[in-house]
């Protein structure tokens, strides 16, 4: 823990100060652009720490490519961090950066048309050689063929500066280059008036056995700090005040870290040991990772052959008593799907973590997307049902991950929680919960049999007599005398649990299986009128999981501009809040985004007859706040409307 | 970067298992469920069960610690008929969904009932990286050499050439030879058994479910419907004694009716084994291999599962392999531990306090 250190203190003296004028801003968008492997993510991660100590609020953006390092210098090798930080509460990592930081030719071109007019880019020289403009399709160079002229330019020969402040280490040039994202570092958290003991801390662990390293890296980010300093092109620095937040620590967090997190303190409060079964795979390994290290609170983790192996695992340790867990994206759902069948069959706990990429097949590894959903809700054999839940922050992937534990151990069910790439990978500040205060759910493992035989004395353990509330079979664990049972992927008997192919059992047993799911206990949806008490709002924004946070701006920048919008989201999609069917009848338009096609749409149209209107886009990015407004204004001005009745005769 | 794990072995696999108090023994009957068993007449599958009821209660465990999980096919049935917990899960997952419950559950005797199609076909990933693995349980692997639940096809270990409703004009591909392909995945313990022999079926069983790591026992099966007379020239008493090589740990390999005995030697090309007369190889001075079950080096055990040939000429059956190693579970369990006691934690896992740490982390920040 620590408090607020004195922004102002700088790591180093310099030679030399010149007077800097200070410019108080509101918010910044700040995007770190280079080479795969020029150090973009760390930079920006270490960035996000000095500016969550700070006490902004914020919001970030990774976006990398698929490929570990993809040719220098070329535009799909282009990896970039994106975070957003203000004053005041933020919802989405920006739709237009204010400042880019250009490692290369490649990052300029490929992120200069997002940034603002006006805006500052930070460009790194060294690399703009004629064969690096080439590679990238430039035809002359954008720093003196005037085509920069919208923005504020800083062109800086940022790689030469760090081999100059690291000339006595004795490195190869090449060693000493890779540090120029240090360097970057240190030159925008002085711009910024970032602290920098953390980062100074972070590196002298990461690099505790590698003194050149170490050295090289500390020396290049002060010297980025010192080169703010002294020089005159940076005349003035910029202060972006604390964001008032509640009482409380907070830590920043991503949305993985904060998945992990919930699982392993869901599992303590519940008592039980968590078993992870895992295979590898982007975006959702660093589930595996965290939790692969936190044998200290009985979490067991095991990397199995592939993604039926690792669901398999989970399924069996949950049939011995143990919280199941598997993690995967949706390539790995789709070969957990027979499984999960099974998991529905048996009645037993079991958490499934898909953290949502890109699609078809392969798709796109490494960006985020919402169509999972109908595969998560319908993708098994028979009819199989399965609650979701879907986290709609980095940080609520604790939360999301809490309430999944609840469902899956109170109902004996298999529960898909529904992540995704931009929340696993994104990062934003989190009041930090007492884990007196995170639920705990009650797994009431039977130690006793619950039915005596037909001769009304001898105890009988009948595995599917269910709890008359929750539609919960018992659970009984291999070691409890008494209560030997069968279980399997054959139907069962209502009640006893032997095989049977009685027709009018397995009608009652798939009603059954439906009524409990449907009968899960989940909060109300609540709407935002905007302060309004009255539901006289001409539009509902209705939205699910990552799309809360540019549904969020979207609404506020409508409602600005003095649009009657009300906003509403759902963290379960299964069973759906009770009052759902209500809320969307309450709005003469409903709009749907969906980073899918229209899924969330499709279920809304066929459970409650509301033609909702449905935003959709698929680029491997979240939504941008503006292309959002742009859909409110297009409902509300009549551009956009539902599909027209055939049934007006 | 790999790091020593110091892993205890040379337990037996039922060592963390609570046994019957004293004087309390289970019979047959204790591990007979109340379902009806639904297999068809003249199934081997009747036999094993029988032989499987017969001999659990010579463990001397606790019935509620002894779990049976199967996976898809005829003798998946398995875990309904007998008074243990059981899961009759899906097509091949079988070794997977144990290896959760392993380990996990270090007080259990897990058993995974599985057969040829669903433990070579569509569930050899599974199987050979239980066995890469070592996790702690037995694997019985009912190969009858067709597929009988789906009424006839062709098997991974059907012969080249069977004429199935499948392949009206014969199979083609080669079938794997389940002992050749367990000792290739590094099983600890690998052993051969037959449906017809009641005794030498216990006694392996014995074996293997004593063993620490994964056993796999293949046992031959007859499936009177589909696969008929599959087995028959071992059942019959005077072919058998000429066919069956009954391995011995400690015993040189010899086999066949007393007058015609044979010796399994080392072939003359210096690799493998071959089979030649008993009296033929003493003139010569090739003494018959010697087996050794415990050894590290699977070789000779590989080179006795190559004597397999589609006449069944000679079969060699027993136990292949019994070599301790450490098991995959214990790791597991061992790492946890470590880490538990290296947290300071009193009990079996970390308290509250910790976790407040953790969920903190080192970079946290307070607001008054």
């Amino acid at each position: 823990m620590s408090t607020v250190p004195d922004p102002q203190r700088s790591p180093e003296q310099p030679a030399h100060r010149v007077d800097k004028q200070v410019e108080v801003l509101e918010r910044v968008v700040i995007r770190f652009a280079g080479d795969s492997g020029d150090g973009m993510q760390l930079t920006g991660d270490r960035f996000t720490a000095e500016t969550a100590s700070l006490g902004n609020d914020l919001a970030t953006l990774p976006n990398f490519p698929a490929e570990i390092r993809a040719p220098a210098g070329t535009l799909p090798g282009v990896s970039s961090f994106q975070l957003h930080f203000a004053d005041h509460d933020v919802t989405t990592p920006g739709d237009a950066p204010d400042v880019l930081v250009a490692m290369n030719p490649a990052a300029l071109r490929a992120n200069v048309h997002d940034v603002r007019p006006g805006g500052t880019l930070i460009i790194d020289t060294d690399d703009f050689t004629p064969r690096n403009l080439a590679k990238v399709g430039y035809a002359t160079s954008p720093l003196d063929d005037g085509s920069l002229e919208g923005y504020r330019v800083h062109a800086l020969p940022m790689q030469s500066m760090t081999v100059e402040a690291l000339k006595d280490l004795g490195l190869s040039r090449k060693d000493a280059e890779r540090s120029k994202n240090m360097f970057a570092l240190g030159l925008l958290s002085w711009l910024y008036e970032r602290p920098t003991a953390q980062t100074e801390r972070f590196l002298t662990a990461k690099f505790a056995k590698r003194a050149a390293v170490l050295e090289a890296n500390l020396r290049s980010f002060r010297a980025g700090w010192a080169f703010g300093e002294t020089t005159e092109a940076f005349p003035v620095r910029f202060h972006v005040p604390p964001a008032p937040a509640e009482r409380g620590t907070y830590r920043n967090i991503t949305g993985n870290a904060a998945l992990a997190y919930g699982l392993v303190a869901a599992a303590h409060r519940a008592g039980l040991p968590l078993v992870l079964g895992s295979y590898p795979i982007t975006p959702a390994s660093d589930i595996l990772h965290t939790l692969s290290g936190l044998k200290r609170f009985d979490v067991t983790s095991l990397q199995v052959e592939d993604e039926i192996a690792a669901v398999g695992a989970a399924l069996g340790a949950s049939f011995g008593g143990a919280l199941g867990v598997t993690t995967t994206s949706g390539p790995g759902l789709a070969l957990k799907s027979e499984t999960i069948g099974l998991a529905v069959a048996l009645e037993l706990p079991l958490v499934v973590v898909d953290v949502q990429r890109g699609g078809p097949s392969t798709g796109l590894p490494t960006k985020t997307e919402q169509s999972d959903l109908l595969q998560a809700m319908y993708g098994r054999n028979g009819e199989s049902p399965v609650p979701v839940v879907a986290p709609s922050t980095p940080a609520d992937c604790f939360d999301a991950a809490v309430d999944a534990v609840r469902i899956a151990v109170k109902y004996r069910t298999p529960v898909l929680l529904l992540s995704d790439g931009y929340l696993g990978n994104g990062a934003e500040p989190w009041r930090v919960p007492a884990v007196h205060d995170v639920h705990a759910v009650d797994p009431d493992i039977s130690t006793d049999p619950n039915s005596t035989a037909d001769d009304g004395m001898t105890p009988q353990f009948r595995p599917f007599l269910r709890d008359p509330d929750t539609l919960a079979r018992p659970w009984a664990v291999p070691g409890t005398a008494g209560l030997e049972h069968r279980v399997g992927g054959l139907e069962k008997a209502d009640v006893t649990g032997e095989i049977s192919y009685d027709p009018a059992n397995h009608d009652r047993m798939v009603r059954l299986r439906r009524a409990k799911v449907k009968g899960i206990e989940v909060p109300d949806v609540t709407v935002d009128h905007g302060g309004q008490e009255h539901a006289d709002s001409d539009l509902l924004v209705l939205g699910w999981g990552s799309t809360r946070g540019p549904i969020t701006a979207a609404v506020r920048e409508a409602r600005r501009r003095g649009v009657r919008v009300a906003q509403a989201h759902l963290r379960h999609l299964n069973p759906l809040p009770a009052n759902l069917g209500e809320v969307l009848l309450a709005h003469e338009r409903v709009l749907v985004p969906e980073m899918n096609l229209g899924q969330l749409a499709l279920l809304l149209r066929g459970r409650y007859l509301v033609d909702v209107i449905s935003c959709n886009q698929v680029r491997g990015l979240p939504f941008t706040s503006t292309e959002i407004v742009e859909a409110i204004e297009d409902v509300v001005a009549g551009r956009v409307r539902p599909t027209p009745r055939r049934d007006a005769r | 970067m790999s790091t020593p794990l110091g892993l205890p072995t040379l337990r037996s696999g039922t060592a963390d298992v609570p046994s019957l108090p004293d004087g309390v023994r289970l019979g047959k009957k204790d591990f007979t469920s109340g379902s009806e068993v639904r297999w068809c007449p003249g199934c081997g599958d009747y036999a094993v069960l029988a032989a499987v009821q017969g001999f659990l209660p010579e463990l001397g465990l606790r019935k509620e610690n002894v779990v049976f999980i199967s996976g898809i096919g005829c003798s998946s049935r398995f875990p309904y008929y007998l008074d243990t917990y059981g899961m009759h899960s899906i097509h091949g997952r079988a070794p997977a969904i144990a290896t959760g419950l392993v380990a996990s559950r270090p007080d259990l005797s897990v058993f995974v009932v599985t057969g040829d199609g669903d433990a070579l076909s569509i569930g050899g990933n599974h199987l050979i990286h239980a066995m890469r693995r070592n996790v702690n349980m037995t694997v019985l692997l009912f190969n009858n050499r067709i597929y009988g639940l789906t009424k006839g096809q062709y098997s991974p270990t059907s012969e080249v050439g069977k004429v199935t409703k499948s392949t009206p004009s014969g199979s083609l591909d080669a079938p794997f030879n389940p002992v050749s392909l367990a000792l290739g995945a590094e099983a600890s313990f690998v052993a051969r058994t037959l449906d017809t022999d009641r005794k030498h079926l216990t006694q392996v069983l014995k074996a293997a479910a004593e063993h620490r790591g994964t056993s796999l026992v293949e046992i031959y099966q007859g499936c009177p419907i589909f696969n008929d007379g599959a087995f028959d020239v071992l059942k019959d008493r005077e072919e058998s004694v000429a066919r069956l090589v009954r391995l011995e740990h400690g015993q040189e390999v010899v086999f066949g009716a007393e007058g015609s005995q044979k010796a399994v030697v080392r072939s003359a090309s210096g690799f493998g084994v071959e089979v030649v007369g008993l009296e033929e190889a003493r003139a010569a001075g090739r003494e018959p291999v010697v087996h050794d079950t415990r050894t590290a080096d699977p070789s000779l055990a590989f080179a006795l599962s190559r004597l397999d040939e589609p006449t069944m000429a000679h079969v060699p059956v027993g136990v292949f392999r019994a070599h301790s190693r450490p098991t995959y579970d214990d790791g597991v369990r061992s790492q946890l531990d470590a880490a538990r006691e290296a947290s300071g934690g009193t009990g079996w896992r970390a308290g509250d306090d910790d976790l407040e740490a953790l969920l903190r982390g080192g970079d946290s920040w307070t607001v008054e």
